[in-house]
């Protein structure tokens, strides 16, 4: 049962990296590495504002949110403005966004145990019946990935929306509708990082904690929960792809806890992701997507 | 009015492969021609139509539109009140939207792409009697994927959508020469009757000489940068395919082709 909640929560919260991820692979067509740094920016930004300056929990929600926001923005402005490739401007910005987290955070290591988070507050505790005390985080986890999804879907939805799925698709008729490209990728990239760091917030607060190293391999996570979900459920229409991302993490993590399960050492675990990803991506034939640096 | 005035374009400057493309290259297009550019590879037909368009930038001359200056304007801007199909039918739609989605997107081009709803409900219907005298059968697809469209199915949607804002030019690009002959010829006509209807001034570039003297009220034939044939008015209409053939095959065979 606690490994079931595990992998509910965990895929949940990965599950937001993904929508992020979706984002730039899927729809931009961008492959974008920033995801390594964006996601424990996120982590970071949230201990700090737990720790350092006592904010209320709710509130590092949307803060994580605008962080990443912009970082999104910087790797778009090096792409767009400076011409740097896509895979490069990722690159550029995890290596520094390295750096960065240890200052947000102040150490590789940082513990908000003792300290309220958006699980464990007053009011969160005040109207959880007694029965449902173990399902906790994992209600409040589902919630928000659910208002995630459906903000993202309403996004899709809309006419900025539609220009971010044509400048994906074919970016030569964005330019003819007389809009520039590059401030669409730009704004696509703030959204993916913005979603990525938001999921960052909420692990940290799951896990009570802030460690340098999360961000390793994070955005291979994404991509392998992205092809999980958009193969097995290639058939739906766009509006359910954003549930078949988050369902595809679930079913990632799933995948990581029976190997754990099965025995593997923790240490193995970033090579097992790897293993993972590969076989997931030879049975989905989304090969060719995965531009070669 | 669209004017280039002394246009000078060199590919690769300072390098072995220099190939001067444009010196001193000057074009007037009225308002309502309807001009058909016809010549050889390299003849330099697209490449003007992507200087006009700003995809690619001049070395020096100006690009003037009812006399406003737009050598340096970005092309996006001009492109607001530029329509252009391209040859490739993938080009001028969004394959992995729908047809509604497409007509939805081309309608709110010179207006803000806001939070408001990509699709307006509402229009449903307008966009299918906009489709409906295709006659191909896209108006009870409304829902399907552009991308499983067949090419000349996309192209006329293309054509649709580069015309359903107003603009003040309609730029084809080669635009019926990846689509078979039959297809090709539907599709012109249903150039003719949207340039015709819409008054919109257009530039068409094509390889397919009878097209070029069948339509449009003004002809011209490009060589190694320069228009070396311009005829308008009744010059144009006393003007047959074979002659434009003949001359064709003579500038040809300089070129040693």
């Amino acid at each position: 049962m606690a490994l079931l909640l595990s992998v509910l929560e965990q895929g949940m919260i990965y599950g937001i990296l993904a929508l992020g991820v979706y984002i730039t692979y899927k729809i931009l067509d961008f492959p974008d590495l920033t995801v390594d740094g964006s996601f424990p920016f996120g982590a970071a930004i949230t201990v700090r504002l737990i720790n350092g300056f006592g904010v209320p929990a709710i509130l590092t929600l949307p803060i994580a949110f605008l962080g990443g926001a912009l970082v999104g923005i910087c790797t778009g402005l090096i792409h767009v403005k400076l011409k740097v490739r896509d895979l490069l401007s990722g690159i550029i910005m995890m290596t520094g966004l390295y750096t960065i987290n240890l200052w947000v955070a102040g150490s590789g290591y940082v513990a908000i145990f003792d300290k309220e988070n958006i699980f464990n507050n007053s009011f969160v505790n005040s109207i959880t019946p007694g029965f449902l005390v173990n399902f906790k985080n994992v209600i409040i986890i589902f919630l928000i990935t659910m208002v995630a999804k459906y903000l993202l879907d309403w996004y899709m939805s809309t006419k900025s929306g539609f220009l971010l799925r044509a400048v994906g698709d074919n970016d030569t008729i964005v330019t003819s509708l007389g809009v520039d490209k590059g401030l669409v990728k730009i704004v696509g990239l703030s959204i993916a990082n913005g979603l990525v760091s938001l999921s960052g917030c909420i692990y940290a607060q799951q896990q009570r904690s802030f460690e340098i190293s999360i961000g390793t391999g994070a955005v291979v996570i994404g991509l392998a929960s992205v092809i999980i979900g958009t193969s097995l459920f290639k058939k739906v229409t766009f509006f359910r792809v954003t549930s078949s991302v988050v369902v595809g993490s679930i079913l990632y993590k799933a995948c990581v806890a029976v190997a754990m399960f099965a025995g593997i050492s923790p240490n193995a675990i970033k090579l097992i992701t790897a293993v993972l990803f590969l076989i997931i991506l030879v049975i989905s034939m989304d090969r060719k997507k995965v531009k070669a640096c | 009015m669209l004017e280039l005035i002394n246009i000078n374009k060199n590919y690769n400057p300072g390098s072995v492969n220099e190939l001067c493309l444009f010196k001193d290259f000057n074009l007037t297009v009225k308002d309502g021609e309807f001009v058909s550019v016809v010549g050889s590879n390299g003849s330099g037909k697209t490449s003007m139509l992507n200087i006009i368009c700003g995809s690619i930038a001049v070395d020096s001359g100006k690009i003037l539109i009812n006399g406003e200056d737009i050598t340096k304007q970005k092309d996006y801007i001009r492109q607001r009140r530029i329509g252009r199909v391209y040859q490739d039918p993938s080009k001028g739609t969004c394959p992995s939207m729908t047809i509604l989605e497409n007509m939805s997107i081309a309608e709110n081009k010179g207006k803000p792409y806001n939070l408001g709803r990509g699709v307006n409900k509402a229009k449903l219907e307008t966009y299918r009697e906009m489709l409906r005298p295709l006659n191909l059968g896209l108006e009870d697809k409304m829902g399907v994927q552009v991308g499983s469209l067949s090419g000349g199915q996309r192209q006329a949607l293309a054509l649709l959508m580069a015309t359903m804002t107003p603009i003040d030019f309609l730029i084809l690009d080669e635009h019926t020469a990846a689509l078979d002959p039959k297809t090709a010829e539907i599709i012109m006509e249903l150039t003719d009757q949207v340039v015709k209807e819409k008054k919109v001034t257009t530039i068409m570039v094509t390889h397919n000489l009878r097209y070029a003297v069948e339509y449009g009220n003004r002809l011209i034939m490009m060589h190694e940068g320069k228009a070396i044939l311009d005829k308008a008015g009744e010059e144009k209409k006393s003007i047959n395919t074979e002659e434009i053939m003949g001359i064709f095959n003579k500038i040809s065979v300089e070129c040693g082709n």
